[in-house]
């Protein structure tokens, strides 16, 4: 009696079950597949470029001469969009979690979003007709009184069309996914780690740094890596706003090239042995943006010990 | 380093909402204070009153006035910052700083403000905290190990080491066995006894047998009805309280009679 009560089960449930394992497992090996697939593309148009002999590559000194410069074109703008997103993020995802009244902080959090919205196309229409403009007379400024600077090194360009720019539009870009995320994160600190910090006698910024930014720190790495992911890929903003060129430290001048903006410029008119460099670079860039996202899961896992999970 | 509290007729509101109504008393110092009472009662919100933990929640306010050994904590001028410091509390449900160390959880109150303090006052304070706390036995070899990974009962302690190694004039503390297994709430109750030579001790319990084996004097607080503002009843030596109450409704809750 008893065991067959036991062995008898409800299928539908089961059924349920089955379906749900088999979809999960159909849409995880999905993104596998896609990504292998991506991968094999990028690796299999390439070779012809990174097999030719160095002096039909453009440039004619290899693909690897070729393919440095803007390499690190790529990195500098990246790296200046997120040293002026991140704090700037940081900041405005506080204001809204912790410190605006509720009012203003959903009506700021919606004006956020709706940055994110913004085709990218029209970021870098701005970036080219107006903000390049308007700032080269700072640009000036700096070539003028930080010129010691590499960095700053002058003659500065005269429209503005420079990496910099570049790097404050790209920070633009990604100020709203690493805002709403962080904002996400700063909402779901336990009430009751502030609460034990505020009835230490913590401070508002002290009971923020003593439980809030702890438990957010993984979520705000991954939500900085993010917003580099979107700044290593960007293409059309960059593509618009720099006058590109020749690899050069100075961050005022026109010059340097980023590796998306140079596929999207070249490719129209790209054939034979060009398409194969464009796609070796694409493959640079995903090799790039794959390490970035390595780096950050091993920044996060490193404190797991202290992360609050267990 | 402790102090007595009066308080003289305080209303609590939340929003236009009264939740607990002109509640006089007087906490005597270096003695445990028990607040005990049905749940709603508004126990645990007067107790959050004591050191304005309850003004985290937006539109929470008061009337009237607690004295902190005659100063009043609601008095023009008159920072929460500095109230909590001297009037720690100890949660319902333990809650060391996940991403802290052991040590580091203990130093965390006394690190604020930037107070600075060396090595060696640093590694005195924590052993004498977690010794306060009966817990420096089991930890002394693992303090630079997240305090998440204790045991509940050991992670309550934590958090009463956290709250004495600031010294405190005042500990409040809200339901701090309800969420532990009997024999840490022993370790828990016998700690409360070795405070008492020290601090000022306010706990709200669920347990009236822990009520009765722990304090000296005893509040009670009850509730006329959903959506009534909570009061206090009555409040006496915890013995007389439980054997010869004034009140009959004292008298029907301690003796299990409800209603």
């Amino acid at each position: 009696m008893t065991t067959t009560s036991l062995t008898q089960s409800r299928c539908a449930g089961r059924a349920g079950d089955k379906v749900f394992s088999g979809a999960a497992l159909a849409a995880g090996c999905l993104i596998l597949a896609v990504l292998f697939g991506v991968a094999l593309f990028l690796v299999v148009q390439a070779i012809p470029a990174l097999v030719a002999s160095p002096d039909k590559i453009q440039g004619g000194e290899g693909f690897f001469a070729y393919i440095w410069p803007i390499v690190i074109g790529t990195l500098i703008a990246a790296v200046i969009a997120l040293v002026i997103a991140t704090p700037v993020a940081i900041g405005v995802a506080l204001f809204i979690s912790h410190f605006a009244p509720r009012g203003l902080a959903s009506g700021l959090g919606y004006v956020i979003d709706l940055l994110a919205a913004i085709p990218s196309v029209v970021y870098g229409a701005w970036g080219a007709a107006f903000l390049a403009r308007e700032i080269s007379p700072a640009y000036d400024w700096l070539a003028n009184n930080m010129g010691w600077l590499p960095i700053f090194q002058g003659p500065a360009s005269a429209t503005g069309k420079t990496i910099l720019t570049a790097g404050i539009v790209l920070s633009v870009m990604v100020l709203p996914i690493i805002t709403s995320l962080s904002r996400e994160i700063f909402l779901q600190t336990p009430k009751l780690h502030e609460e034990a910090a505020l009835a230490l006698g913590a401070t508002r910024w002290e009971m923020i740094r003593m439980a809030v930014i702890p438990f957010a720190r993984p979520g705000i790495v991954s939500a900085v890596m993010l917003g580099l992911g979107r700044a290593l890929g960007e293409t059309m903003a960059v593509a618009l706003v720099l006058s590109s060129g020749a690899l050069t430290a100075s961050l005022i001048q026109s010059g340097n090239q980023t590796i998306a903006a140079e596929i999207a410029l070249n490719f129209p008119e790209a054939s034979g042995l060009k398409v194969s460099t464009l796609i070796a670079a694409g493959l640079v860039l995903f090799i790039i943006t794959l390490g970035v996202n390595m780096i950050a899961r091993w920044i996060i896992s490193r404190h797991k010990e202290f992360s609050g999970a267990n | 380093m402790s102090k007595r509290i009066d308080v003289k007729d305080l209303n609590v509101y939340y929003g236009k909402f009264l939740a607990v109504e002109d509640v006089s008393i007087n906490i005597e110092a270096k003695s445990v204070t028990a607040f005990i009472g049905p749940s709603g009662c508004g126990k645990s919100t007067f107790l959050r009153t004591l050191n304005r933990m309850h003004e985290v929640i937006p539109g929470a306010r008061v009337e009237g006035e607690v004295l902190l050994d005659g100063d009043n904590l609601y008095g023009q001028g008159v920072d929460p910052v500095t109230v909590r410091s001297q009037i720690g509390m100890v949660f319902q449900r333990p809650n060391p700083f996940p991403t802290m160390s052991i040590r580091d959880n203990v130093l965390a109150g006394v690190r604020l403000n930037n107070h600075k303090i060396s090595k060696g006052e640093a590694d005195a304070l924590v052993e004498r905290s977690l010794q306060g706390a009966n817990l420096w036995n089991e930890v002394k070899d693992r303090l630079a190990k997240p305090g998440s990974g204790l045991s509940g009962g050991q992670q309550q302690r934590l958090c009463i080491a956290r709250a004495i190694a600031v010294e405190p004039q005042v500990i409040l503390m809200d339901e701090p066995c309800s969420a532990l297994d009997p024999i840490s709430t022993l370790a828990i109750e016998d700690l409360i006894n070795d405070l008492k030579d020290q601090y000022t001790v306010v706990i709200v319990t669920h347990n009236m047998q822990q009520a009765a084996r722990v304090s000296d004097r005893t509040a009670f607080f009850n509730i006329a009805g959903t959506g009534k503002p909570g009061k206090l009843i009555e409040v006496g030596d915890t013995h007389t309280i439980f054997s010869n109450p004034t009140q009959k409704a004292t008298e029907d809750y301690v003796s299990g009679r409800f209603g």
